[in-house]
């Protein structure tokens, strides 16, 4: 055990200690953060993930403003309690677009990856109004305010080119279209030929049944993409990753 | 070990050699049970990073020596539980829908394994219990009274396709007009009817106003509702004389459904649950106590 006595050595000569702890921490970062420069060989591609429209971004905004995070995972792990609960576990092209990612690290409540679709529209409302009238074993706070908070999309090109800046492949036209967009999809009787082509798969629904536009429509929105533009019927996850 | 400390005298234990005020610092060794636990960590992380996906490479990451995998081992870990269930599933999947409740074998796989898909699909609109939620529109799955049919058949169609919603080309559809903000009906009418279907549903009513509403429920209800007002399940159309109400059978509930209709909308759970699974819940829901 001579060579481990050297340890000595490195204790009492401070500058030699500094320089040997940061080549640790050096190899410990490099082995961490280098894959996400080359972003293709960690996110392995998907079809169908597209970057969120102006309203789903918006709710998105809310999403996060109301720390939904605290309490709901957008993650479900590879382990089969959680995809036979959840569906296909998370994939990390799915939250490609998420600046921040809102994987989460607790869950009070349900996890959130997969709930789009899941259930109506009418019901997210009830839900958010008053948790408890839906679901009685419910410890989830109201958040009936959102019905009450009109919003018209002032500053979602603000917020869309904050996402381009981040490396959303957010296009000209999408930034030019972002508050005619952002109406439209909450409008069932809009001409959505413009928000489709731009985005593809879009849900278009009046998602809070008001006629003026709310935080309410956004978030519904937001709720209601989740997890759904992958379609696994037909995309197998390379099996090796 | 501390046997032996305490026999040592302090002179016994070398110095560091400092010497400041007076004051000396013993060289104490590390003991040698913590020493060895640190080195056995270390070579457990180098074992560990050789067995298990760890280091990134240009293209990809090492993979592990013993191959280890997430993704083949939580699909093996599935198809373990499918496998074991395979044959029943099969059997459940190939029955005639209306003979599965009969059958005890698939009628015992059925309800339990459809009762834990109900909780953690079904349970957020109908309730825990399958009760629904009184007067917010989510049906109650206990009763005997059912908007599109009761019998194995329809409610396997509607929990495939669901109701109204824009997902499945085969969702069931039906939408009441908003007979007040359409304009259809005026409001005195609309007070008219609304006596109408709390005399037939056996409520307090107004019988002059409720013979009045005859008329006009004869003109543009009926076509759904049926003459008799006990509904017609091709539409979805509940009965409106019974003492079951979907959304209320108050006057002010009433007036508001005639006034802005109601749009009541399941999602469709082809595509998120499999055949065995939707037949599941179905048996399930059939077997609740109003199965037809």
């Amino acid at each position: 055990m001579a060579f481990l006595d050297k340890h000595k050595k490195i204790e009492t000569h401070a500058t030699l200690l500094l320089v040997l702890s940061l080549l640790v921490v050096s190899i410990g970062g490099i082995v961490e953060i280098a894959p996400l420069f080359y972003l293709q060989n960690t996110i392995e591609k998907v079809e169908g993930v597209r970057p969120y429209t102006p309203l789903e971004l918006a709710g998105r905004d809310i999403y996060i403003r109301e720390g939904c995070y605290n309490c709901h995972s957008q993650m479900i792990r590879p382990m089969r309690d959680e995809v036979e609960r959840y569906g296909h576990y998370s994939l990390a092209a799915e939250s490609m677009y998420d600046h921040p990612f809102q994987w989460g690290s607790k869950r009070t409540g349900p996890d959130l990856a997969r709930v789009g679709g899941k259930y109506s529209d009418a019901w997210h409302v009830d839900h958010l109004m008053d948790p408890q009238a839906v679901v009685p074993e419910s410890v989830m706070p109201k958040y009936s305010f959102l019905l009450d908070a009109e919003i018209d999309g002032k500053y979602i090109g603000d917020i869309m080119a904050t996402h381009r800046m981040v490396g959303v492949p957010y296009t000209d036209d999408e930034m030019t279209n972002a508050k005619a967009d952002f109406a439209a999809q909450a409008d069932p009787n809009a001409d959505t030929s413009g928000i489709e082509a731009r985005y593809g798969k879009v849900t278009v629904a009046n998602f809070d049944g008001q006629p003026q536009l709310t935080e309410m429509d956004a978030l519904v929105a937001y709720l209601q993409v989740l997890g759904t533009m992958v379609d696994f019927s037909t995309f197998i996850p390379d099996p090796k990753r | 070990m501390c046997a032996k400390q305490v026999k040592q005298t302090p002179r016994e234990v070398p110095t560091t050699g400092h010497v400041w005020d007076g004051i000396q610092e013993y060289d104490n060794p590390m003991p040698r049970w913590w020493l060895w636990v640190l080195y056995l960590t270390i070579i457990w992380g180098i074992g560990y990073t050789i067995a298990y996906p760890a280091w990134p490479l240009i293209s990809g990451h090492t993979q592990g020596v013993i191959g280890s995998n997430q993704r083949a081992d939580v699909e093996a870990d599935i198809k373990r539980f499918d496998d074991a269930n395979a044959g029943v599933k099969a059997k459940l999947v190939a029955a005639d829908l209306a003979t599965i409740p009969a059958n005890d074998e698939l009628k015992t796989f059925a309800v339990s394994a459809g009762a834990s898909l109900f909780k953690n699909n079904c349970a957020q609109c109908h309730g825990s219990g399958a009760a629904g939620v009184q007067g917010k529109g989510y049906p109650n799955l206990l009763d005997n009274d059912w908007l599109w049919g009761g019998d194995m058949t329809a409610i396997h169609a509607t929990i495939t396709h669901g109701i109204r919603n824009t997902t499945d080309e085969d969702a069931r559809l039906s939408q009441m007009p908003a007979f007040g903000v359409d304009g259809i009906l005026e409001k005195p009418q609309i007070d008219q009817v609304v006596q109408y279907v709390l005399q037939i549903s056996g409520q307090d009513h107004d019988a002059a106003l409720a013979t009045a509403g005859t008329t006009v429920f004869a003109e543009n209800c009926v076509a759904c509702h049926g003459e008799d007002g006990k509904g017609m399940r091709d539409f979805g159309a509940p009965n409106l004389t019974d003492a079951i109400w979907l959304y209320g059978g108050s006057v002010a509930t009433l007036t508001e459904t005639v006034t802005k209709a109601r749009y009541g909308v399941m999602p469709a759970w082809t595509g998120k649950l499999s055949e065995d699974e939707i037949r599941a819940v179905a048996t399930y829901v059939h077997s609740l106590g109003g199965g037809e």
